[in-house]
């Protein structure tokens, strides 16, 4: 079974990612903001990322340049999930390392759709 | 809705454009036939099969058939007959085209365009390969408002979020409000036509591949076979013809055979294949 960290500072988010990631078999992990998710990253890698971009304490570009750093940084793979919906947004997740990208308002076919693309499913 | 209604409406449909309703379906015609009724200014379904019965108004009848086909489409759709088409039939097509370095290709039922703008991006992406070659792509389809919508390139988030890989969104897609348009460039590439494939295809002239995706399915036996018999006529001897997911040709006509190992392709039944499987 994979394992996919969901990462949103809202809880309503939350759930209806987990919800929709545990029908595709995924073994959800939550964490409400970028350093919460740091944490768990180091203690335990997971395959997959959904990842917000706005929170609290640490955002979702933050968390993922220093996650990336990490010893075995390259091996989740990461979709942001976010209402941040310009193209320099999307361009500067990109480049610092994300491999796919959820405008919100998302559905779990958008969901299923990118993450088969970046070979999750 | 009586069963005389429903029988003259989907024999109408039928007729026009080939689409088999069915009764389970029935269903679905109030949900999609109110708004027509009302852009025409008649009260319910009732008003408007008598206005067809009396009147015969073609455009009313347009807007029917259009209302009850399924338009549903996107990029990349399966992925594999994408990945198929870039690993597999196109570099066998580079070999066996290499005297004319001419390709045309048809969308057959192309509805909003993603199915051709994939093509497209492939190629585009592929441009090292292509110097020097001229590639046509005929995107056609039955509905005026498809074709429209598809020739303005112009999508929905929801829409780009389909299929598409991100690092393509943000290639050849243009952001405008809240929608994303294709580069004007690559929409360029694409000839968009009206045609029924109730019709012989001929008058758009020879094709090495055709894409007939996700439309036979809601035609009956005879008319698979019909459309099939057309496509036979236009398709090169070496070409490559891909149908839909839930779609085959086994049972509908014996013109065609599966090429042994590629899902979703078949080739004609005497025919060479410029397409090695090994
Ligand atoms: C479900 S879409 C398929 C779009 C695309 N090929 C794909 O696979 O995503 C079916 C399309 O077939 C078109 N269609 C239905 N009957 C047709 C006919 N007789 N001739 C041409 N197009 C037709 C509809 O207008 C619709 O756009």
């Amino acid at each position: 079974m994979k394992s996919c960290l969901v990462v949103d500072d809202s809880r309503v988010i939350r759930k209806v990612a987990r919800k929709i990631l545990e029908e595709l078999e995924f073994e959800v992990v939550e964490a409400a903001d970028g350093s919460e998710a740091l944490e768990q990253c180091k203690s335990s890698m997971p395959d997959g990322i959904l990842l917000d971009w706005n929170m609290p304490v640490m955002d979702g570009l933050e968390f993922l340049k220093a996650m990336r750093a990490l010893d075995n940084g390259a091996h989740p793979k990461v979709v942001f999930c976010t209402t941040e919906n310009d193209l320099e947004h999307i361009q500067e997740a990109i480049q610092s390392g994300a491999d796919e990208y959820i405008m919100k308002p998302f559905d779990s076919e958008i969901v299923e759709s990118k993450f088969h693309q970046v070979g999750l499913l | 809705m009586n069963v005389a209604d429903f029988e003259m409406l989907s024999t109408l449909v039928k007729e026009r454009s080939g689409l088999v309703l069915t009764q389970e379906k029935s269903y679905l015609l109030e949900t999609r036939l109110m708004p027509v009724a009302r852009r025409h200014g008649l009260k319910g379904l009732e008003e408007l099969c008598q206005t067809i019965k009396q009147k015969n108004d073609k455009v009313l009848i347009e807007d029917v058939t259009e209302a009850m086909t399924t338009n549903e489409s996107l990029f990349f759709r399966d992925q594999k007959p994408f990945d198929q088409f870039q690993n597999v039939v196109l570099p066998q097509l580079l070999v066996a085209r290499a005297a004319t370095r001419r390709i045309r290709i048809w969308s057959a039922a192309c509805s909003s365009g993603q199915e051709p703008f994939s093509l497209c991006m492939l190629l585009k992406e592929m441009q090292a390969k292509m110097a020097g070659w001229k590639v046509e792509i005929v995107a056609t389809d039955i509905s005026p408002e498809m074709l429209n919508k598809a020739k303005a390139g112009l999508y929905t988030q929801f829409e780009v979020q389909r299929g598409l890989p991100i690092q393509l969104l943000v290639k050849y897609f243009k952001q405008t409000g809240d929608k994303w348009q294709l580069d004007a460039g690559l929409r360029s590439m694409v000839t968009f036509r009206e045609f029924n494939l109730l019709d012989h295809p001929r008058i758009l002239g020879n094709f090495d591949l055709v894409f007939c995706r996700n439309v036979l399915i809601y035609f009956d036996q005879p008319t698979k076979a019909h459309v099939l018999k057309g496509i036979s006529d236009v398709l090169s001897k070496d070409g490559v013809l891909y149908l839909g997911g839930a779609e085959t040709v086994l049972g509908v006509t014996d013109m065609f055979k599966p090429v042994v190992g590629q899902r979703g392709m078949y080739q004609h039944a005497d025919g060479v294949p410029a397409i090695k499987t090994d």
